[in-house]
């Protein structure tokens, strides 16, 4: 298989502030991919230079065997951010209906198009509602429709499920297996275990590092663990003693 | 397509928004209203005591206009002058005549000279040489009965077209950045001058609105005076706000919320009004004048000038036109190259 993502022994300073350290990894095609780190590790500003809205101080980025950014790629690409970005003064429908203009969505390929993803998130009885009258939940799923309207073949999450509850995360992630299995790869943060067992596979950041990368079950045999947690804070304790 | 899409949610965005719209449309009409209360007011009706040693001059100017009050005593009308009873005292003794002003007012110094100008003349019409200050008056552009605010007007209306749009336009992509959608954005295929087109077109349709509301109210309803073409005005003033939304639009970038963009007030858009003609240039120092060329509202005012009260055409404000066109173009550019810092292409 593929790389789609590939990232190059990346650093990233914020002025004089390191927040990455020489990350490299890489995405498989069709692969679920998890970020799985502590508040603070970096997840944030690893995804978005692999989306392009930041750049390395060291290092590279290629998406599908470009270097980022790049506008032809940003169109492959569908990236949920972790603070919803949206239109508050407009309802759903008139959010996700200016999303899909921008990646060329038009006539009832857009409405088509805009049904599935709301569904797909259980917002279309709500569509007709301003975003200020959402709660929480639902400006997140909002904000992830919005991601998915393009059918991109990568989807950048970051942390996609906080605020959502039990049942629906489930079915989120029953959908996001689907489009796996279709051909999309995923790359989604977190900084919740539980969900990181549902990734193919993970890579731990800490203090901007990648402690550890592999699929859970690796992880957790190699450091005979119980959980992720186990294996995290295993990880974590190495790095520690150093 | 893409600027299409920005340009139809910027309409649908603003439209919602009840009272940034009245803040638009409605604020520049009642501080004009306001403004042009306080400058129509009635003219300063000055007193000025007479003291003449021909009780008929004396008695004459009485009857001539009641701004005057004849004086027996001159110590008296010295006590009242100094105790602002009075604006002036007129001495008319043949040959001479000696006007004292009370002098803290220049609105009224300017009544006093007026009024004993325009009395002394109608009492003697057939003998041009006795006044000495015998003035013909003529006027190449307004008249007799233009207002102090036909003459300000022009500039208001630039300058509160130019404050409104730099502001709202600004705080919104101010907004547009604070609230994460400008990252969400760039993370899309749309491009930087996309984006920049696109506020430029959608805030430019609110802006003509404005421009034709403000020009036709001041016209037609508070009858300002309008010696050419209201076409070449609304042109202008929709030139201006072009100018000031993408200006406020690049300004913003360097504003981390919005009440650091409403600190650009007194640096960006209050030194303008110095320059924008309200206040004579010519009279500034010498090297403050040159400051006037970097200044918008300077060639904005002009030319809104040029049009109401000297019903100059298109030949008179194409090249006022054309620099802020230039200016607008600039910022534009530059706000292209000022969103490089969040993505490099
Ligand atoms: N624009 C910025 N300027 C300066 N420092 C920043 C900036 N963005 C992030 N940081 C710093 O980079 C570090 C990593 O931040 P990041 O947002 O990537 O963390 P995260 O793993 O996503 O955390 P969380 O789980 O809380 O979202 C933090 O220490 C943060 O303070
Ligand atoms: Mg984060």
């Amino acid at each position: 298989m593929t790389s789609v993502i590939q990232v190059f022994d990346v650093s990233k300073n914020y002025s004089s502030q390191r927040v990455l350290e020489n990350i490299s990894l890489n995405v498989k095609k069709n692969e679920i991919y998890g970020l799985l780190g502590p508040s603070g590790a970096g997840k944030t500003t690893l995804v978005k230079m692999i989306a392009g809205i930041e750049t390395p101080t060291k290092g590279s980025i290629e998406v599908l065997d470009t270097p980022m950014p790049n506008l032809q790629n940003m169109t492959r690409i569908g990236f949920m951010a972790q603070s919803d970005a949206l239109y508050v003064e407009l309802s759903g429908h008139e959010n996700l209906e200016f999303f899909a203009s921008i990646y060329g969505l038009k006539g009832t390929k857009q409405k088509e198009r805009i049904e599935h993803a709301a569904s797909l998130v259980n917002l279309t009885e709500f569509l007709k509602k301003p975003v200020q009258q959402y709660s929480g939940g639902m400006k997140r799923r909002l904000s992830l429709a919005a991601a998915l309207l393009h059918e991109p073949e990568i989807l950048i999450l970051d942390e996609p499920t906080v605020g959502i509850d039990p049942v629906l995360r489930q079915s989120i992630w029953n959908e996001l297996y689907k489009l796996s299995d279709a051909g999309t790869t995923i790359l989604v943060t977190t900084h919740v275990m539980d969900e990181a067992e549902k990734c193919g596979q993970l890579g731990m950041l800490r203090d901007g590092r990648l402690i550890a990368s592999g699929s859970p079950q690796q992880l957790k045999e190699s450091t005979a663990s119980a959980t992720i947690e186990d294996a995290f804070l295993y990880y974590g304790g190495v790095r520690n003693e150093n | 397509m893409r600027t299409r899409a920005l340009v139809k949610r910027i309409i649908r965005q603003f439209i919602r928004d009840k009272r940034t719209l009245a803040m638009m449309f409605l604020a520049p009409l009642l501080i004009l209203t306001l403004v042009n209360l306080v400058f129509s007011g009635n003219d300063y009706d000055p007193e000025i005591a007479v003291i003449s040693n021909s009780e008929q001059i004396a008695s004459q100017l009485e009857k001539a206009d009641n701004s005057f009050i004849v004086y027996e005593n001159k110590k008296r009308a010295a006590e009242d002058l100094e105790n602002e009873k009075l604006d002036a005292i007129v001495e008319i003794n043949s040959p001479s005549t000696k006007i004292t002003l009370e002098g803290s007012n220049p609105t009224a110094n300017k009544a006093v000279m007026m009024t004993v100008e325009k009395t002394l003349k109608s009492l003697t019409p057939q003998n041009h040489q006795q006044s000495s200050m015998e003035t013909e008056i003529d006027y190449l552009h307004g008249s007799a009965d233009m207002e102090s605010f036909d003459y300000i007007g022009p500039f208001l209306i630039g300058f509160f077209i130019f404050f409104f749009v730099f502001l709202i336009a600004g705080v919104s992509f101010l907004r547009e950045r604070t609230t994460g959608t400008l990252e969400r954005l760039l993370a899309t295929p749309m491009r930087r001058w996309e984006m920049v087109a696109g506020y430029v077109l959608g805030f430019g349709i609110f802006t003509i609105i404005q421009s034709a509301i403000i020009v036709s109210f001041s016209i037609y309803v508070l009858d300002i005076m309008m010696a050419g073409s209201i076409w070449f005005v609304i042109l202008i003033t929709l030139m201006l706000a072009v100018t000031a939304l993408s200006l406020g639009t690049l300004l913003s970038a360097f504003a981390k919320n919005e009440l650091q963009m409403i600190q650009f007030i007194p640096l960006v858009v209050v030194p303008q009004v110095f320059f924008s003609g309200l206040f004579n240039i010519e009279t500034m120092a010498d090297w403050l004048q040159p400051l006037s060329y970097l200044m918008p509202l300077t060639y904005g005012g002009q030319a809104i000038r040029d049009v109401m009260i000297q019903g100059g055409g298109w030949s008179e404000i194409y090249d006022e036109v054309l620099v802020l066109a230039g200016f607008s173009l600039l910022f534009m550019v530059l706000n292209v190259l000022a969103l490089k810092k969040h993505r490099k292409l």
